[in-house]
């Protein structure tokens, strides 16, 4: 039987890393989903959410909550977009009628991986990519919404790619949304350590899960030139199989 | 107030954190260590995440109780033969101290480790009545000496310092002439201390935990300092923040195992002491006289409120240990003596957010304080509920934020201003940016950004752009 999954694109990969999108659609079609993208979905809120702007973030929240509120499945290429939907149901605790709708939708939404893993019950998937990465295990998704394992499944069975340890793994990247502007000076001091560590490592690739955290690391390698290309793990997972 | 120690903005005392490369080696190489150590410690007992729970139940159950177990463990504590005083605020704990400090015709103080005592400001207080006070826990003996360098850490108070730095402060203060070797550092500060015990009238000690079945202190420490304060002076004086009750020793014992642990990795530390009233007629050692005073200043007000659970709080320090946000800053920027994720939920909390505003905003919100707690406080989310009550209730946000924050709402809610919206920058940023694919020096909040990494330029074809081209396609 297709699962029809919802897509929520987020706004970072709909402006930013459209990339990320098409492989999450292709990947997912690839394992026998059908995907279905509702063009009225903007953003979770999170930015707004988490600088303490409830009373901004909210419209946000609803909009969403109506656009996904009929989906099977809602599946998303970001652990930290994907809490931020299961948290409605907090947010919205004393509404009545927006509280049942938040449940249904936290009760649908996966992350990617987790969706990969759990839902279409796939470890192994072929696909091939040569030669050596280090992984990061974004905050959001591994320590609040417990997407620890899910990943690295799926990248162990990534024929001929090494994953190779990380100093410092679990530790934050400093990208934090809107902290990475509103303290810069500390995310900077966050990320130059986290690049330090990558650069011990020396590896081909980069992946992550999670966009925010990616266009952090990423942009402080590229201001670094380092030649170690950052990979959504919906990239790596849509290769394909080499040659 | 007592609790601020750095005065000048939160900016300003965050660039010269960021400046002292000392310290922030010490810092994260002090972090790395303690976590290891934690992982083992942790690891040795099992069952890690039941031993949490049972923290949290018994945190949880003692402060919903809290006015019960207060009454219970005065009680006791006076059957024992203690006196027992309740301080509403510092101006109440310290006046009373010096009182007692008169009384005795106190002169010499000797201290064991007390966060609550740097709280309430009470050497600056006893000082001013003409005491000498010698803190005698090392880390803070050295912040005593160093002209009253402020506590960076809960548990290790000198983790800012590297041992270079304490051989000058030495040198200086105790006209020392060996080397920075950690040994002969203690040893010579061993040295100098016992003197101070031996003549000291009254002995001022914290209180890890308070048992109220039998009113009895228990102090957790690893250098036999507090046993000296509590069995040398004829005076013992425990101050105790109001919330640090257990009901019973069998949750002494859990609590025990958890803060050791947690904090700096130990299965138990050198010393735990259980102290229950004064010295009693057939003892050989020990006060003949013992104050508790159990302070409020600003406590019994969280209760009831969303913070509440702040208050379960045993300050052992694990959030400060793996915070990265403290390992880059290290605990003087917090600019307040309680720092890293605690510090930021409990400053505002006890002393305002009209100078500590900025606290909550100095953590990412990556739960790493969360998931370390060993009275599993949900700190990330009370980061977050100071956040909400900043920018709603106090609307201490610069206006500037809360505008774009408004078209952040309006736009991410609204089809047409975001479609609209996204393809517009997207396109006057290519222009912007000559074609460039990523921007190296960003106007305004992009700056913030820019300083230290590129940032993407938005595509021109966005992901709805080849959704909506894929859809077309298919349905030609």
């Amino acid at each position: 039987m297709t699962l029809r999954v919802t897509l929520f694109s987020t706004c970072l990969v709909d402006l930013f890393q459209p990339n990320v999108g098409i492989a999450t659609v292709e990947l997912l079609e690839k394992l026998g989903c059908e995907i279905d993208f509702p063009p009225a979905q903007i953003c979770c809120g999170q930015p707004a959410y988490n600088s303490g702007y409830l009373h901004e973030a909210k419209p946000a929240m609803i909009h969403l909550l109506e656009t996904f509120q009929h989906a099977e499945y809602i599946v998303t290429p970001s652990g930290s977009c994907a809490l931020m939907l299961k948290e409605y149901e907090h947010v919205f605790q004393d509404d009545p009628k927006w509280h049942a709708i938040a449940k249904q939708v936290a009760s649908k939404t996966y992350e990617l991986t987790q969706f990969i893993v759990h839902v279409l019950g796939v470890t192994k998937i072929d696909t091939s990519l040569s030669g050596t990465a280090v992984f990061h295990t974004s905050c959001h998704m591994t320590r609040l919404l417990g997407a620890k394992e899910e990943p690295k499944l799926l990248l162990n069975n990534v024929e001929n790619l090494t994953i190779q340890p990380l100093t410092g793994q679990s530790q934050c990247c400093g990208f934090g949304g809107t902290f990475s502007v509103k303290m810069g000076d500390i995310s900077a001091e966050m990320v130059k350590e986290k690049v330090e560590h990558i650069k011990q490592v020396s590896p081909d690739y980069l992946i992550g899960a999670d966009c925010g955290c990616l266009m952090n690391i990423g942009g402080r390698l590229s201001r670094e030139q380092q030649t170690i290309e950052v990979l959504h793990i919906a990239e790596v997972l849509n290769q394909g199989m080499e040659g | 107030m007592p609790l601020k120690i750095k005065s000048g903005p939160f900016k300003q005392r965050l660039a010269f954190e960021l400046n002292n490369d000392f310290m922030r080696k010490a810092v994260s190489s002090a972090q790395d260590g303690l976590g290891v150590r934690r992982d083992i410690a942790t690891d040795q007992l099992g069952e890690w995440e039941k031993w949490r729970e049972a923290g949290q139940e018994i945190r949880q159950h003692t402060v919903n109780n809290l006015a019960h177990y207060l009454e219970q463990f005065s009680e006791q504590a006076t059957k024992s033969g203690a006196h027992v005083f309740f301080a509403k605020d510092d101006v109440e704990a310290t006046n009373y101290i010096k009182q007692i400090a008169e009384r005795k015709n106190a002169k010499k103080i000797v201290k064991s480790k007390s966060m609550v005592t740097e709280e309430i400001g009470l050497n600056a207080a006893l000082e001013s009545i003409g005491c000498e006070v010698v803190e005698t826990d090392l880390g803070e003996y050295i912040l005593q000496l160093d002209d009253h360098d402020p506590p960076s850490h809960v548990v290790v108070p000198a983790l800012h310092k590297k041992k270079e730095q304490i051989r000058d402060v030495f040198v200086e203060k105790l006209n020392y002439k060996k080397s920075a070797d950690p040994e002969e550092l203690a040893k010579h500060a061993r040295y100098t201390l016992r003197e101070k015990f031996l003549e000291a009238d009254l002995g001022i000690t914290g209180c890890n935990f308070g048992v109220a079945e039998s009113g009895s202190i228990c102090l957790v420490t690893n250098e036999g300092n507090a046993r000296l304060v509590t069995t040398i002076p004829k005076t013992q004086i425990t101050v105790m923040g109001m919330e640090r009750l257990v009901p019973t020793f069998e949750d002494l014992d859990v609590m025990v195992s958890l803060l050791t642990r947690a904090s700096v990795g130990q299965r138990i530390t050198s010393y735990v002491t259980l102290l229950t009233g004064p010295k009693k007629q057939e003892e050989v050692d020990g006060p003949e006289e013992l104050h508790v005073v159990i302070v409020d200043n600003g406590r019994s007000k969280i209760l009831g409120t969303d913070f509440q659970e702040i208050l379960q709080c045993i300050r052992c320090g694990a959030c400060l240990n793996v915070c990265p946000v403290y390992r880059h800053i290290g605990g003087h920027a917090y600019g307040s003596i309680y720092p890293g994720p605690v510090g930021a939920v409990l400053t505002p909390l006890l002393d305002g957010y009209e100078d500590h505003k900025e606290l909550p905003y100095a953590s990412t919100l990556c739960g790493a304080c969360t998931d370390v707690c060993p009275v599993k406080i949900p700190l990330h989310s009370l980061l977050l509920k100071h956040r909400q009550k900043i920018v709603e209730t106090e609307g201490k946000a610069p206006i500037s934020e809360r505008l774009m924050m408004k078209a952040f709402g309006f736009g991410a809610s609204t089809n047409s201003v975001y479609t609209g919206g996204s393809k517009m920058a997207a396109v006057s940023l290519k222009i912007l940016l000559k074609n460039k694919q990523s921007i190296s020096n960003g106007p305004g909040l992009l700056k913030e950004w820019t300083n230290s990494r590129d940032f993407p330029t938005p595509k021109q074809s966005r992901f709805r752009d080849w959704m909506k081209e894929r859809e077309g396609t298919k349905n030609d």
